[in-house]
């Protein structure tokens, strides 16, 4: 017997009244990409997430339908997950450096008190 | 919409984990200051295994929660609804795909998530073993199961877990339409004629006991729960979650003229909370256990549709690929 449901659509397919615990049959995963959307001209690309897909191509038409749907976007990039190249999470202290910097930032600068002081000493002069 | 309460397992008898207290000790204290755990970030066996079962069981009631209303696009009452429906349709579907990349950064590839949902073997948001038998239905379940969603997902965006967390933002700002959506159908049925009016009372009728079950029994208080909730994988209750929807649409109902079919429900003004009839958590657990109106046609459905598209994923598929977890 076959399953009989509310939707006349489902009732035609003639799926089975018994459950099927089944597993499916083995296949492979499509790869992933990492999907990047600029929002609007002059912003940065920003990684939204990821996706199935089968190649490049394939993988930005359903960047358009999963990331861009609604909201502003002028552009997509995808990019195959296995060619990012990203720093390993056991080396984050690479990233740590002497807290003080202040030589590489404008703020470390001030000239101002040795100019009028200099200013100063010349009117007097 | 769709995430909703959750059975969480208890721990496995006699599974210790051999766990290294210094790294344990930098993970906790990681989450108590609000700070993400990423993917590469060591994490507890067990953490990561409540993840996987729960953005999992997320993942799946998006994609069979797509089915009861995906059901009405071909008979939707006019253009703009038709076009409405379509696109709440799409963005379920896409929600899972967001979920599923998020579980699958944890180390479980999507197509063993989706074989271990066709074969029975995971769960799915119990709602949706439920029909939607006339439009007023899929109008009931647009703003009143979305609305407990996304209580549900509000809260878990605040997590610990960052790819769930970002997934679930984007997901709560489609679902505000969602809901918007349902809220404006409910009203024009409810606003207008007699038999418009019966037909989304009836369907209100139909869908109270599973939105009541929406979001899960009280939770057992255990150490167990605890864990969870001091790693952030549970954000909050499901009896506050119920309160909390209760408050914020028990109002919104009761301004339709519409009834609820509840004559125990009331705000106790001294306690500040909602007393209602327990829901029946022997049909709940009987129908996530399979024995529901519509489970075997939501897993049937499902499996057709993975059959008659393998041909397509097969004929494109590469052979020398190999599959990449995401980033992120």
């Amino acid at each position: 017997m076959s399953l009989k449901s509310l939707d006349p659509r489902i009732t035609r397919e003639e799926l089975p009244d018994v459950p099927d615990n089944t597993p499916l049959k083995d296949i492979h995963h499509w790869n992933t990409f990492e999907v990047f959307h600029q929002s609007k001209t002059g912003g940065h690309h920003i990684h939204v997430g990821s996706l199935h897909a089968p190649n490049a191509e394939m993988a930005l038409i359903l960047a358009k339908e999963q990331y861009a749907r609604r909201y502003n976007c002028v552009n997509l990039w995808v990019v195959k997950t296995s060619d990012i190249l990203a720093s390993k999470k056991e080396d984050e202290e690479i990233f740590e450096t002497t807290p003080e910097k202040l030589y590489r930032e404008a703020s470390g600068y001030k000239v101002m008190e040795k100019i009028n002081k200099f200013k100063n000493e010349r009117k007097k002069g | 919409m769709y995430g909703g309460g959750y059975i969480f397992e208890e721990s496995k008898n006699g599974h210790k984990e051999e766990i290294d207290p210094v790294k344990l000790e930098r993970f906790e204290s990681k989450i108590a200051a609000g700070e993400k755990i990423e993917p590469a970030d060591w994490m507890p066996f067990e953490y990561r295994r409540q993840l996987i079962r729960m953005i999992e069981q997320h993942a799946h009631s998006e994609i069979i929660g797509a089915l009861p209303e995906g059901t009405w696009i071909t008979r939707a009452p006019g253009f703009r609804r038709k076009l409405a429906l379509m696109a709440k349709v799409q963005d379920e579907v896409g929600h899972a795909q967001l979920l599923y990349s998020a579980a699958e950064t944890l180390g479980k590839p999507r197509e063993v998530m989706i074989n271990d949902l066709i074969s029975g073997k995971s769960k799915y948001s119990n709602v949706f073993n439920y029909p939607a038998v006339t439009w007023a239905d899929t109008a009931i379940i647009a703003w009143l199961i979305d609305a407990g969603a996304i209580i549900n997902q509000v809260a878990n965006s605040k997590g610990s877990y960052g790819p769930y967390c970002r997934a679930l933002e984007r997901i709560c700002i489609e679902e505000s339409f969602h809901l918007k959506y349902g809220h404006d159908n409910v009203v024009f049925l409810a606003t207008g004629t007699p038999v418009q009016r019966k037909m989304v009372q009836e369907a209100l009728n139909r869908w109270w006991p599973p939105i009541m079950h929406f979001f899960g029994p009280s939770d057992k208080i255990s150490v167990h729960t605890e864990t969870l909730m001091k790693w952030k994988v549970k954000m909050a209750s499901n009896d506050d979650m119920r309160q909390k929807f209760l408050d914020m649409y028990v109002p919104k109902i009761w301004e339709l003229g519409l009834t609820i079919p509840d004559p125990k429900l009331k705000k106790n003004d001294e306690t500040g909370k909602w007393e209602y009839t327990e829901p029946d958590w022997e049909e709940f657990k009987r129908v996530i256990n399979g024995d529901g109106p519509c489970n075997k046609e939501r897993l049937a459905v499902r499996r057709r549709a993975e059959e008659k598209g393998e041909w397509v994923r097969r004929a494109l598929m590469k052979d020398k690929e190999k599959y990449t977890v995401p980033l992120s």
